[in-house]
């Protein structure tokens, strides 16, 4: 019996359209879903840079700006950077525990975008975002952190951060599709990390700095988002370094993201 | 059994021809066929590792092949990926549902990711928990569910889509028998709605229960095919096994078994005797038999081949 079926009369429904951002946002939901219900996995966004907000300000603080409170301004702006992007690393720890689960599978067999899935997860890990965010400022508030160039400016700053680490999680997503165990995305994303983020004008200014270190500043695109936090949250000319952490941002969301919805494709 | 609407007599539902498939140095699959009518069941029986999964997976587009071709509902695997996924529904062999999220999420979310609105996809749930017994703990995590319950809200949710063709891997295994008998009443009446099954199993019950047709896979090849009937004679038919009431009578009971076989009857254990039949009246002879000669028996049963006799006789040896 070789005839093939001629397709039945059509009792499903017909495809619609945005097909594409209807499933990434559905599945978007379940990630959230799935955090609230385990709001431990919240701990690294919370209480992690809580603490090391605290040990900076009060160990370093009056060593480098003679103050505490002079200190927890400077370092503040720069460390929501910091903080969203070790935010971010999680997106791609989490999919690596996910993607060999049946759940996963079953997101294969239906008729839905490839990269869906992806994008749910990095949609649903927004939260996480919003919950640093929030924890950072919140806790910066209560030791006496000030915005001093107005509220709007201030939030421009944290949506600016939030959208950067959006872009640059897809590094880690990608991270998280070769890697062959959750423990080694960590890894590796920590050694991606570490320098993007403390090879910065975050805990001290950039002129005390060896001249090595600081051509890599000018070079470092998470210095350009600190730069342009201090300045949005501050005041001084924002416009540079905006531009600049937006364009960086592009640059990693459309090297990055094919990158990882192909890798998500052959890892079967 | 009633064709779906809108089709002409009895169509291949899937097909796979010479499905090559390796993974690294292993070769999983090494040129298999496997085929099945709309609205019939196909079981695929072999023991772990013998490629089962594989084929599943390339059939329900989750993996490439390395040679041969495969179609399902008349669309190409890999050159119409898209339009299978339309038209299947996929059971893993663990079951697949997000264990974080209620069963209706679970269900709601195929739904919308199926591009049912709102409102249809939350009716649909609503349908599907209740056909599958699970309305009272649809709003419980899926963490919390029996792993029969898990089976199940799996099997619902493979069902969401009204798929043509359903793929369950080896739906039953974990599960008590009374589970198991649920999963086998839903695979009838899925077959009763035209829906066209490959079911894989270590069981050859299993497959005789569900099956019209049964391919026998061992190491990435099919080293047998035909209806469940045809296999049970080439594999020497089916072993009747009493156990008299009273244990003076086993010798007496043994010496009709083996009247009516036409070859001794063993002993498995103290008391019972066991002789393997050929041809569907002997069970009813042996029965005629004992009981023209008085003896009661608290036990009678005719049993399939099992899976280890069913490798040994095909292949020779024991199964891996």
């Amino acid at each position: 019996m070789t005839v093939t079926a001629e397709r039945a009369a059509p009792r499903r429904v017909r495809p619609r359209r945005f097909g594409l951002l209807r499933h990434s946002l559905a599945l978007g939901r379940r990630s959230l879903l799935k955090t609230l219900r385990t709001p431990e996995q919240l701990i690294d966004v919370t209480v992690q840079p809580l603490m090391f907000l605290v040990i900076f300000v009060f160990l370093l603080g009056g060593a480098v700006s003679g103050s505490t409170g002079a200190y927890l301004q400077f370092i503040l702006p720069a460390m929501l950077a910091q903080v969203m992007l070790v935010a971010s690393m999680s997106t791609g720890v989490n999919l690596n525990t996910d993607i060999d689960k049946g759940v996963f599978d079953r997101f294969r067999s239906l008729p839905i975008g490839r990269s869906a899935p992806l994008i749910g997860s990095v949609l649903g890990d927004f939260i996480r975002y919003l919950v640093a965010t929030a924890s950072m400022m919140g806790f910066g508030y209560l030791l006496g952190f000030r915005a001093t160039n107005g509220f709007f400016a201030a939030l421009a700053a944290c949506v600016l951060t939030m959208v950067f680490s959006f872009c640059v999680s897809w590094v880690f997503v990608l991270f998280g599709m070769l890697a062959r165990s959750p423990g080694s995305v960590q890894g590796l994303a920590f050694l991606v990390i570490f320098p993007l983020t403390f090879g910065t004008s975050m805990t001290a200014p950039k002129g005390t700095m060896p001249g090595w270190l600081q051509t890599w500043l000018n070079i470092n695109p998470v210095e350009r988002v600190m730069d342009a936090n201090r300045a949005l949250m501050l005041g001084g000319d924002a416009t540079g370094p905006v531009l600049a952490s937006l364009a960086w941002g592009a640059g990693f969301l459309l090297v990055f993201a094919p990158l990882a919805v192909r890798a998500y494709r052959r890892r079967a | 059994m009633t064709a779906p609407l809108g089709t002409l007599g009895p169509m291949t539902a899937f097909q796979a021809e010479g499905l090559v498939k390796r993974f690294g140095k292993t070769t999983a699959l090494a040129g298999i066929d496997l085929s099945a009518r709309q609205g019939s069941v196909l079981g695929v029986l072999g023991p772990n590792g013998a490629g089962k999964t594989t084929a599943v997976r390339i059939l329900a587009t989750l993996l490439s092949t390395d040679a041969g071709h495969a179609t399902v509902a008349g669309f190409d695997v890999v050159r119409q990926a898209a339009q299978v996924r339309r038209a299947i529904g996929l059971t893993g062999q663990y079951a697949s549902v997000d264990e974080d999220l209620t069963g209706r999420e679970n269900i709601v979310l195929i739904a919308r990711l199926l591009d049912l609105r709102s409102g249809e996809a939350k009716t649909r749930a609503a349908e599907l928990l209740a056909d599958f017994g699970l309305e009272e703990a649809a709003d419980r995590k899926a963490k919390t569910y029996s792993g029969g319950m898990r089976r199940r809200l799996d099997l619902a949710a493979s069902l969401v889509g009204r798929p043509d063709v359903i793929f369950l891997d080896e739906p039953t295994t974990g599960l008590d028998p009374a589970k198991r008998d649920d999963v086998w009443s839903i695979v009838r009446r899925l077959v009763g709605d035209g829906v066209t099954v490959l079911l894989t199993t270590q069981y050859l019950e299993e497959a005789d229960a569900l099956a019209d047709d049964i391919s026998v896979i061992d190491h990435g090849r099919v080293i047998a095919h035909g209806t469940p009937a045809e296999l049970k004679h080439v594999v020497g038919g089916q072993t009747v096994l009493a156990r008299p009431a009273d244990p003076a009578r086993t010798e007496q009971a043994a010496a009709i078994l083996s009247r009516v076989a036409g070859r001794p009857a063993d002993s498995p254990g103290r008391g019972v005797v066991s002789v393997p039949v050929e041809g569907d009246d002997a069970f009813t002879e042996i029965v005629t038999r004992l009981s023209a000669a008085g003896i009661a028996v608290t036990e009678l049963s005719l049993h399939l081949p099992s899976l280890d006799e069913v490798f040994r006789t095909l292949t020779g040896r024991e199964a891996a």
